[in-house]
């Protein structure tokens, strides 16, 4: 291969999601997080001697859910396989897993192809304590906590189609946002709801054949991700460069010290010896399993976003903020619903941008904790919409509002914020700036125009912000034969 | 009453005595309990005593059964009760619920007296693959009781118990029913719940009475059939069962497997066989030669399925949660050590065999073929039952043979189950009763012969209508040393 050839990445995602059922997979003992160890246990999650697994309803209901976001072809009639291996996270030393037919077939989220989606069980919860904490060789004692032992999991598989590690980050939170929607799952990395693992490979750009993948486990949050990835796209591409080849295995990527390593090679891989599992019969959702899965569907994301650009004009950037949070689209739509006369546009950015930013000002409150109502905020971009106050007024008045609920007339009426609307005035106000700064004055007449910035700040500190910036500008440049 | 005469009495008569008030429940648990103290064949693993026996249960329910005392095979979950499977590896694990065909016969107002010794993880057809020892035959005590449920059968045929549960998952109810004289009845699969049924091959497993009569095993299966909501395979027989009543056979058909009637079969019982089809053709019924061409790779592919799903059904047995521990040095060497002290050289050869089986690469060759073997197995029994109503071959092709005769080779051992393993593949219900007796190849004194008679999934009833009024033309009525007059 030319070291000058171009590489691309080719990385596909394994994205486990953790189902918030009331109950596990296999048996009724209750979910939970947090609590004392092994004590939503019983016989069945403890693979006592005998016991059988039944499958969880609901579980399948969400894994049908799921299956209906991403666009996958549903199974007619799926199947439950025994994944083997021993360790103790596995009391019954196999998993309930699905294997060559999975309830879910190929699908789509946005600009990914998803390859399949399936229904198994979680593993229970190790600690390893002693002399060398982290791992079960060389640790004192290994502790199992039963608790996490048989929580549904959907595992979602997509085809390689993404090509960055920006792009898995963009892609990872469009799928965590479309399933928090459907109200399936936490999906919070840290806790362990929602994990991902990528498999990244590099080949030349223009070629249709994949290079050696390497995988990489468990990376908990979409940050880490990204830098992950291309830390190990940076490391193959740098290999193949160098005249090297690609091993296949397993890496850990260390975010504290951006470092890669690795956890096991090929050959060290399981045979995981999958069996039909005997105990469980095939499920085969019931038509009208599969209408209350697509009755249940709400505006997801993906289409969200689309609606917000396509039909209200909202900017990319904006829609996509939006539409990741299903709270934030709803405060949106309160905005303009009570005031319909405003621009679904001034109005998204008002609620991405300043309303959001000032939340975070004031003590990082989240939207639920904010005393603004949608109707309130929508008032205030209508006074801005309608030039009745300026932009830099609008976040004074914002600023009170946050702060007690203010109501926004009442601030601009309080403080005489009104925008100055008589040009004879301005003009006025226009021409003592000039007198009173010269030195800008004369800059910007020879041409050095960036100086006109020192002359709009005069003006707007005579008109203590009341005036419309644009105008401003308009009337400088006029006065000074631009 | 005399003691003697209660013990004489079939559960289904004892039945009747405590329903009627002639002996009380408590009578009748004393002189069990009594009895089974006396267990010189190694029968039992545990005896419960009167509180034990009796936790749970309302003997004077008036449910059908109540009252009568019922061993059950070690393989069942008991709360608060050892249960060990016939294996080192459970030796002092006492779980911590009870299964759901106990629970059912408990809930009967059935006491249980005792759990049953067996091949190890029900894995044998002979008893000595147990942990604890050998089961000795009630009839000849040099010899067999058969397996895997021999603790079952011999309490049933030595009179030490009224009535057993056992399970069969190739033949392990039948074989040893048939070895021990008394009647063994295998339901479909799917009939009765295998919920806390210690798993051996669990697309095979299931449980069955032993009893000393068609009409028991009628009882005891009307009260352990149904549809329970912890097994997701169970679907229970559609109407219930009741007890038999047929006194002929007319009309009936009964196909012989030409196929699996050949080498192998001691003389002594074929010609039980042979008395046996002319008893059903005096009762009216008819007897046809019938194809089952795949039932000669039974074996094999139950040789390859049964150890695959073992495989993984035992892996569980780590050492980690419950039961044996070895070695503390680190995980690896707790697992083998735990695995290589607690499982016996049958088990490790099955679990090998299935592991190997299951292997990446093998899958196809092994597990897939047999499943396709097991396929067409199925679709012989389908094509038969159109032409007959049940199918009828010796239970096993020897009588009891000698302790140690066959352990050395397994393949033989293996062959035992030739006339049982089709159905357990097929999953259809099968029962052997007691037809007669027959020297031993080697000489000696007569031993039993089963006939085992197979019918369609879920055709119990019929099935037992069938054995019942054949039970009553053979008139077997001859008991083992054990027994005392």
């Amino acid at each position: 291969m030319s070291s000058e050839q171009e590489l691309e990445a080719v990385i596909g995602l394994e994205i486990h999601v953790q189902l918030s059922t009331r109950t596990k997979m296999f048996c009724g003992c209750e979910l939970s997080f947090g609590d004392r160890a092994n004590v939503h246990t019983c016989p069945i999650c403890l693979a006592h001697p005998g016991v059988l697994p039944v499958p969880n309803r609901t579980a399948i209901e969400y894994a049908l859910l799921i299956a209906a976001a991403l666009e996958c072809e549903v199974a007619p009639r799926s199947i439950f396989h025994r994944k083997n291996y021993f360790y103790p996270d596995s009391p019954k030393a196999y998993q309930i897993s699905q294997y060559d037919v999975p309830i879910a077939g190929a699908g789509r989220l946005g600009d990914v192809r998803i390859h399949r989606a399936h229904l198994e069980e979680d593993a229970a919860k190790m600690v390893h304590v002693g002399h060398h904490r982290g791992r079960i060789q060389g640790s004192d004692d290994s502790l199992v906590d039963f608790n996490r032992g048989g929580t549904p999991l959907v595992e979602i598989v997509t085809e390689p189609d993404l090509r960055s590690g920006a792009q898995v980050r963009e892609w990872g939170q469009l799928l965590r946002a479309t399933i928090r929607q459907l109200g399936v799952s936490d999906v919070n990395m840290e806790e362990g709801s929602l994990r991902c693992d990528a498999n990244v490979s590099v080949r030349p750009v223009g070629s249709d054949e994949f290079g050696t993948k390497t995988e990489m486990k468990n990376m908990n949050s979409f940050r880490f991700i990204e830098r992950g990835i291309e830390a190990e796209v940076a490391r193959q591409k740098e290999l193949i460069a160098s005249g090297g080849q690609v091993v296949q295995e397993t890496l850990h990527f260390d975010p504290a010290t951006g470092e890669l390593h690795s956890l096991r090679s090929k050959e060290e891989a399981h045979d995981y010896r999958y069996m039909p599992e005997p105990d469980l019969v095939p499920v085969v959702p019931t038509r009208q399993m599969l209408d209350a899965a697509a009755a249940a569907l709400p505006e997801l994301p993906a289409e969200r976003s689309q609606r917000y650009r396509e039909e209200l004009g909202v900017s990319e950037g904006a829609a996509l903020k939006l539409s990741f949070d299903l709270e934030w689209a709803e405060f949106f739509e309160g905005v303009i619903a009570h005031h319909p006369e405003i621009e679904p546009r001034a109005a998204a950015n008002w609620v991405t941008g300043e309303f959001a930013a000032e939340l975070r000002k004031q003590g990082d409150q989240a939207l639920g904790e904010t005393v603004v109502t949608p109707d309130s905020l929508g008032a205030l971009v209508r006074l801005v919409g309608s030039k009745r106050i300026s932009h830099s007024s609008a976040k004074a008045v914002l600023a009170e509002m946050v702060a007690d609920g203010a109501d926004p007339l009442e601030v601009v009426e309080e403080r005489g914020l009104e925008q100055i609307s008589d040009s004879g005035e301005l003009e006025k106000i226009v021409a003592q700036a000039i007198d009173e700064n010269p030195a800008p004055a004369e800059q910007v007449r020879s041409g050095n125009e960036k100086a006109i910035g020192a002359l709009v700040g005069a003006v707007m500190k005579a008109t203590q912000g009341r005036a419309d910036g644009g105008e401003v500008t308009r009337l400088l440049r006029r006065d000074l034969g631009l | 009453m005399a003691e003697h005469e209660l013990l004489a009495a079939t559960a289904t008569e004892t039945a009747g005595l405590i329903a009627d008030g002639v002996v009380s429940s408590d009578e009748c648990l004393n002189a069990w309990l009594d009895r089974a103290a006396e267990d010189r064949l190694n029968g039992y693993l545990w005896k419960a005593d009167r509180a034990a026996a009796m936790r749970g249960v309302d003997p004077d329910s008036g449910a059908p059964g109540a009252g009568v005392p019922v061993a059950v095979k070690d393989i069942f979950c008991t709360t608060g009760v050892p249960t060990t499977a016939g294996s080192r590896i459970l030796e002092g694990y006492i779980p911590p619920y009870t299964s759901t065909a106990l629970s059912r016969l408990s809930a009967s107002g059935m006491p249980m007296i005792g759990k049953t010794n067996m091949d190890e993880f029900a894995m044998g057809s002979s008893n000595e693959n147990s942990a604890y020892g050998p089961v000795l035959n009630p009839w000849d005590h040099g010899r067999v009781p058969g397996g895997s449920s021999g603790g079952s059968a011999a309490v049933v045929a030595g009179r030490l118990a009224p009535w057993a549960l056992g399970t069969d998952t190739g033949g392990s109810i039948r074989q040893p029913a048939a070895l021990c004289g008394i009647v063994g009845l295998k339901p479909t699969y799917g009939a009765i719940s295998r919920y806390g049924m210690i798993a051996f091959a669990s697309s095979l497993d299931q449980c069955g009475p032993l009893t000393r009569d068609v009409t028991d095993a009628a009882l005891m299966l009307s009260r352990l059939q149904g549809r329970d909501e912890m097994d997701s395979t169970s679907v229970g027989i559609e109407g219930g069962v009741e007890l038999p009543s047929a006194v002929d056979l007319n009309g009936l058909r009964f196909g012989i497997p030409a196929d699996l009637i050949g080498e192998g079969l001691e003389a002594g019982v074929r010609k039980v066989f042979e008395q046996t089809t002319a008893a059903i053709e005096r009762l009216g019924g008819s007897i046809e030669s019938i194809a089952l061409p795949h039932s000669d790779h039974g074996i094999s592919a139950y040789y390859v399925l049964a150890p695959a799903e073992a495989s993984t059904n035992l892996a569980r047995y780590d050492g980690v949660r419950y039961g044996m521990r070895e070695s503390e040095d680190d995980l690896v060497s707790m697992y083998e050590e735990t695995r290589g002290a607690g499982f016996g050289p049958e088990v490790k050869r099955r679990i090998m065999l299935g592991t190997y089986a299951l292997s990446s690469g093998y899958y196809e060759a092994y597990y897939g073929r047999a499943q396709r073997v097991r396929t067409m197995i199925v679709r012989d029994f389908d094509k038969a039952f159109g032409q007959v109503d049940f199918v009828v071959t010796p239970t096993s092709p020897t009588v009891a043979f000698g302790l140690g005769e066959k352990t050395g080779d397994p393949w033989t051992m293996y062959l035992n189950d030739l006339y049982t393993v089709p159905m357990s593949l097929a999953g259809i219900p099968a029962i052997s009763i007691p037809a007669g007796t027959a020297g031993p190849a080697g000489g000696g004194p007569e031993l039993p012969v089963g006939f085992q008679i197979a019918a369609p999934a879920f055709a119990e009833q019929s099935l037992l209508e069938a054995a019942f009024a054949l039970e009553r033309e053979i008139g077997f009525e001859q008991e083992p040393q054990e027994v005392e007059r």
